[in-house]
């Protein structure tokens, strides 16, 4: 018997020197960087004691947040519903925009300047996280649910425009020519082969986007683009925290929900 | 019917995928393609109803030039072209019928396509030829709950639907069972027949083709060579087109009757009988 009896699989990174160098390099960044002054450029300035000063902060607020105070339900009733309602309009705008956005970034589907212009406005639009929109579109609308809408409708529009052009580029060509061959025009080859095709996974997408919106239209708000959020920026800065955790208890089981619906449906679309 | 004229196609790759090819159809026939894989048998039959532009040459159906029809013109003609896939391309999420009536597509506007209502003619048509293709009562199964036959005789009667004046079949059985390839093939050249549409089939299996076609054209480097009856291909002309190799075992008889055995003993006992 001459084969051998031990094998190893083989590693990520074949040279050992190289291995251990960079996980050796790694821990060490680590430590340089957490210990202030050290090293110049890499240490960033952190005060520690300050840490040590903020616990018994921490423990002072986490005392007077409970029990929380729902007393002032009326004003969260109102800031969910506003949160909820932002959501839903700005997914179902967000969905129909991203039509035909999602099909001017199919490469597959559409000439290539058409292309370029598609792909340039979904890269646009994703490089900002939502609260820098958000906070662009409250300097331009003033505070409000016009300016939390409106960034939620970019944001839709992108992510599911995004999702949609991948989809229709990862489609079988086969289908998309066997319409062609029919003489079928560009029109109806999207009717016949591209809309049956990508349908139940626009909706899961959307309604994932809904979920999603639900959760943003929370954060969007503490730039003052209205719903619950701005509530609960409100809150912190009078130091109402009772009140403050009553709104994240409240967000937490509007996030919850959210998506218990948005898992059950997409479980539905097969 | 068809006319084909020193076609040529290089990919911008400069893959010289057809190199001059001069193909001449002039009754309603089964022409088989044959070749090794990278002949230009695909590149073929897509550049007759120019889902692939040809570099060069000219492809006429029925006195029309189809290589130089605009956009516009270039659909029309395509409607007289019914086209047959390896993998079948029907659209998965939609019923049969919708796959059958997309036939139509050319002929219907966007609304009438858009909420499926086709005219009364084509509802009886695709009925009849559901019926005909051995899919009675599956109009309303989705296609992707069908078998590999199945969705060949969808495509068979998506194809048909087109009334084609030609019928253009990239390797129909490749994906399919040597049983169901040959009640395919069967199929296809029946209703070839029958409505006395000519086609084009590219096909791997020489056996299938010499069972089925009226006519043979080897392809081999982008160029015809061999163009003859079933009977006429001999060992020489096998390798002619695909290179040396003992092509005992592949030449058969011509039977058009589905009794021949399949198994190799059986063969090599046919072979010795006859």
């Amino acid at each position: 018997m001459s084969t051998p009896t031990t094998w190893r699989p083989p590693k990520l990174i074949a040279n050992p020197f190289l291995r251990y160098g960079l996980i050796s390099f790694a821990v060490l960044y680590l430590i340089c960087s957490l210990v202030p002054n050290l090293v110049p450029y890499v240490s960033l300035d952190i005060d520690w004691a300050r840490a040590g000063r903020g616990l018994p902060r921490a423990a002072d607020m986490l005392k007077r947040m409970v029990p929380p105070d729902f007393s002032r339900w009326e004003l969260l009733q109102k800031g969910v519903f506003e949160s909820v309602r932002m959501a839903l309009a700005a997914s179902l705008l967000g969905m129909i925009l991203a039509i035909p956005l999602g099909l001017c970034a199919a490469r597959n589907l559409v000439p290539m300047p058409v292309y370029l212009v598609g792909r340039a406005m979904l890269a646009i639009t994703r490089t900002f996280h939502e609260v820098i929109i958000a906070i662009f579109f409250v300097k331009i609308f003033g505070f409000g649910p016009l300016a939390g809408v409106l960034t939620l409708v970019v944001a839709s529009m992108s992510f599911i425009g995004k999702m949609l052009a991948e989809d229709i580029e990862n489609m079988p060509p086969g289908q998309l020519e066997a319409i062609r061959a029919t003489g079928a025009s560009f029109p109806k080859m999207l009717l016949y082969a591209v809309q049956p095709q990508m349908l139940p996974r626009y909706l899961g997408v959307s309604i994932y986007r809904l979920d999603a919106n639900i959760r943003h239209s929370t954060v969007v708000g503490i730039v003052g683009a209205g719903g619950i959020g701005q509530v609960l920026a409100a809150s912190f800065s009078r130091y109402d925290y009772d009140f403050s955790l009553a709104i994240l208890l409240t967000i937490i089981t509007l996030v919850f929900l959210g998506e218990f619906f948005s898992n059950w449906v997409r479980g539905r679309l097969r | 019917m068809l006319s084909i004229a020193d076609l040529i196609k290089v990919y911008p790759t400069g893959t010289r995928a057809l190199n001059g090819v001069t193909l001449k159809i002039d009754q309603p026939q089964v022409v088989a393609i044959i070749g090794s894989s990278g002949a230009g048998k695909s590149t073929l039959i897509r550049c007759v109803n120019r889902l692939i532009e040809p570099t060069s040459g000219r492809v006429v159906l029925n006195e029309l030039d189809v290589t130089t029809l605009s956009r516009a013109d270039l659909r029309k003609a395509r409607r007289r072209m019914g086209m047959i896939f390896q993998e079948y391309n029907l659209v998965e999420r939609l019923t049969v019928m919708e796959n059958a009536l997309s036939g139509r597509l050319g002929y219907v506007n966007f609304w009438q396509a858009y909420r499926r209502r086709y005219p009364p003619a084509d509802i009886s048509t695709a009925f009849e030829l559901l019926d005909r293709v051995g899919l009675k009562g599956y109009q309303d199964t989705r296609a992707d709950a069908l078998s590999g036959g199945q969705r060949q005789r969808v495509g068979i009667a998506r194809a048909l639907m087109q009334h084609p004046d030609l019928l253009l079949v990239d390797e129909p059985t490749a994906s399919l069972d040597p049983k169901t390839s040959r009640q395919i093939m069967r199929l296809l050249c029946e209703l070839a027949h029958e409505r006395g549409t000519p086609a084009l089939v590219n096909i791997h299996d020489v056996g299938l083709a010499q069972s089925y076609a009226d006519r043979i054209v080897g392809l081999a480097g982008g160029q015809v060579a061999f163009d003859g009856t079933p009977s006429q291909l001999t060992h020489q002309v096998l390798t002619d087109i695909y290179g040396e190799e003992d092509w005992s075992k592949t030449i058969r008889k011509v039977d058009k009757d589905d009794k021949k055995p399949k198994d190799r003993d059986a063969l090599d006992r046919e072979s010795a009988a006859g």
